[in-house]
């Protein structure tokens, strides 16, 4: 486990620059707001998979609306 | 908080109270000399962090909807408080907002009993070892608070604060947002409240009924508290029960049967099609004798939640019914995040064409997997608990789906809609 992407929903607008960046582990729903492709990512911690870490801090310091922030692995709620 | 006043000298031992008939004793609006009359004093100053294990024992579980335990919700905000070189004395926010529009025990409470909720307040502060504490009430019950407030003198450090009047305004979190200043929005939960809360005070919310049982178990102890209830429900809660003529606030024990509350209030369970528990959040259920508990397996019993028993009458369409519902939780989104603001709306739509009799098989499987894309995805469990509802109405009105979609529910023909 090389822990998770935390989504602050209240900030995300869903433009969706995440999505494009870490275009394997996440998609864009209805709204373009980002989602995990593995259906799991509940309550917007979305794992990071082995070999994605880069682009996560990528995404984490790209996303305009400050929303992503990187959680250490086996932390929970 | 070492010397009490002289009004919480233990001058007046009373009984404790006999049966499931706890937290209105002193009658109605009672004010602070009905209220010693009928508990008695209570010495909050010898109240220690001890305390907790009392709480603990206890077996009490929030009444303010997610039946968490309360000695956990305690002991978190503790340890973070006592951490540390400069640690922040914690934060005790007594939470009477009710933002549940078919509730009023809340509201009843503390019109009723302020003081029993007061005396919680106070032992709870004491038991984390804080002076930090606010009571937060909606516009309505603020008169009584306040005059309970001035009627003595242990609790003027206590803060009343108004909360607003929308059905998120007592999220957890919305709550602190609101007592700091800002709106009474659900915030971002990167950090636990009872690590970081109020101005980065740990902080405990507990519901106002929560609270007015701590502050008689503070009194009559464990297993007074405990002779009511069963084991894995011990006590007593407040309910609402609500619709089809009736409206009433009851206090039951805990795991009580559903039909015991019906009938108590004055209806007969087999004359019902569905009723809906634990509110707008809640689950629909047919009106079998479930127990009203927060732990078991979900074929015998459905949780309380926020203790609302909404009682659909039978000249009701349950998918009707189930499709305003929506609507208004869709409405009351705190529209800070996409899926919630979005996603709910889509759902009350196609909810909507639904009831509104369209005869199109696709709308239960959009409805699934609108549900599966929504839920998990906010900031504040609204979207979680709305699709939980809307999945009960679709498996307990699965026989009224069938009839909508083949054009016939008899229901809508009756012009309930
Ligand atoms: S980049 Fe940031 S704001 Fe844009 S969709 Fe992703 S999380 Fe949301
Ligand atoms: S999930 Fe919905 S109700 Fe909760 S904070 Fe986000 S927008 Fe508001």
């Amino acid at each position: 486990m090389t822990g998770s992407l935390h989504i602050d929903w209240t900030r995300c607008d869903g433009r969706g620059l995440c999505t494009e960046l870490l275009a394997t582990l996440l998609t864009r729903d209805d709204w373009g707001y980002p989602i995990s492709r593995r259906g799991d990512g509940i309550r917007g911690e979305v794992p990071i998979a082995p070999g994605h870490e880069e682009a996560a801090r990528e995404a984490v310091i790209l996303c305009p609306k400050l929303a992503l922030t990187l959680r250490p692995p086996a932390k929970s709620s | 908080m070492t010397t009490p006043s002289a009004a919480l000298r233990n001058v007046h031992p009373v009984p404790p109270p006999a049966g499931a008939a706890r937290l209105f004793l002193a009658g109605s609006r009672a004010g602070y000399s009905q209220h010693l009359q009928a508990y008695g004093s209570i010495d909050v100053g010898a109240v220690a962090p001890g305390f907790l294990d009392v709480v603990e024992a206890s077996g009490l579980t929030g009444r303010g909807g997610a039946a968490f335990a309360s000695w956990r919700k305690m002991a978190a905000a503790a340890q973070a408080g006592g951490r540390g070189l400069f640690s922040a004395r914690p934060v005790v926010i007594a939470n009477g907002a009710e933002g549940e529009p078919l509730s009023h025990k809340d509201a009843a409470l503390l019109a009723h009993a302020p003081h029993v909720v007061l005396d919680g307040v106070l032992v709870a502060a004491a038991a984390l070892q804080t002076s930090h504490a606010y009571i937060y009430v909606t516009a309505e019950t603020m008169p009584s608070v306040q005059s309970a407030l001035a009627e003595r003198t242990d609790a003027r450090h206590i803060r009343p604060v108004e909360a607003d009047d929308t059905f998120i305004s007592g999220e957890a979190s919305a709550v602190v947002n609101k007592i700091q200043g800002g709106p009474s929005l659900p915030l971002d939960k990167l950090r636990r409240l009872s690590d970081a809360g109020l101005r980065g005070r740990p902080t405990l919310v507990l519901n106002v009924e929560t609270l007015a049982h701590i502050g008689l178990l503070a009194r009559f102890g464990v297993d007074w508290f405990r002779s009511v209830g069963t084991a894995r429900d011990p006590g007593t809660r407040l309910v609402t029960v609500a619709g089809a003529g009736t409206d009433q606030v009851l206090e039951v024990p805990g795991d009580a049967s559903l039909h015991g509350i019906l009938r108590s209030s004055g209806i007969h369970p087999e004359e019902l099609s569905a009723v809906l528990v634990g509110g707008y959040h809640g689950r629909w259920v047919r009106p079998l004798d479930y127990r009203l508990s927060p732990a078991g397996s979900p074929e015998t019993l459905v949780r309380p939640g926020v203790g609302v028993i909404y009682v659909l009458s039978p000249d009701q369409c349950g998918l009707a019914v189930t499709a305003q519902i929506t609507e208004y939780l869709a409405g009351q989104s705190a529209r800070q995040c996409g899926p919630c603001m979005f996603g709910l709306r889509a759902m009350a739509d196609v909810l909507n064409r639904l009831a509104d009799g369209e005869r199109d098989p696709r709308l239960v499987a959009e409805l699934e997997r609108l549900g599966r894309i929504v839920s998990g995805r906010g900031s504040c469990h609204h979207p979680d608990g709305t699709v939980r509802m809307v999945s009960s109405a679709l498996e307990t009105f699965s026989d009224d789906v069938r009839e909508h979609l083949i054009g016939r529910c008899t229901r809508i023909q009756r012009g309930t809609r």
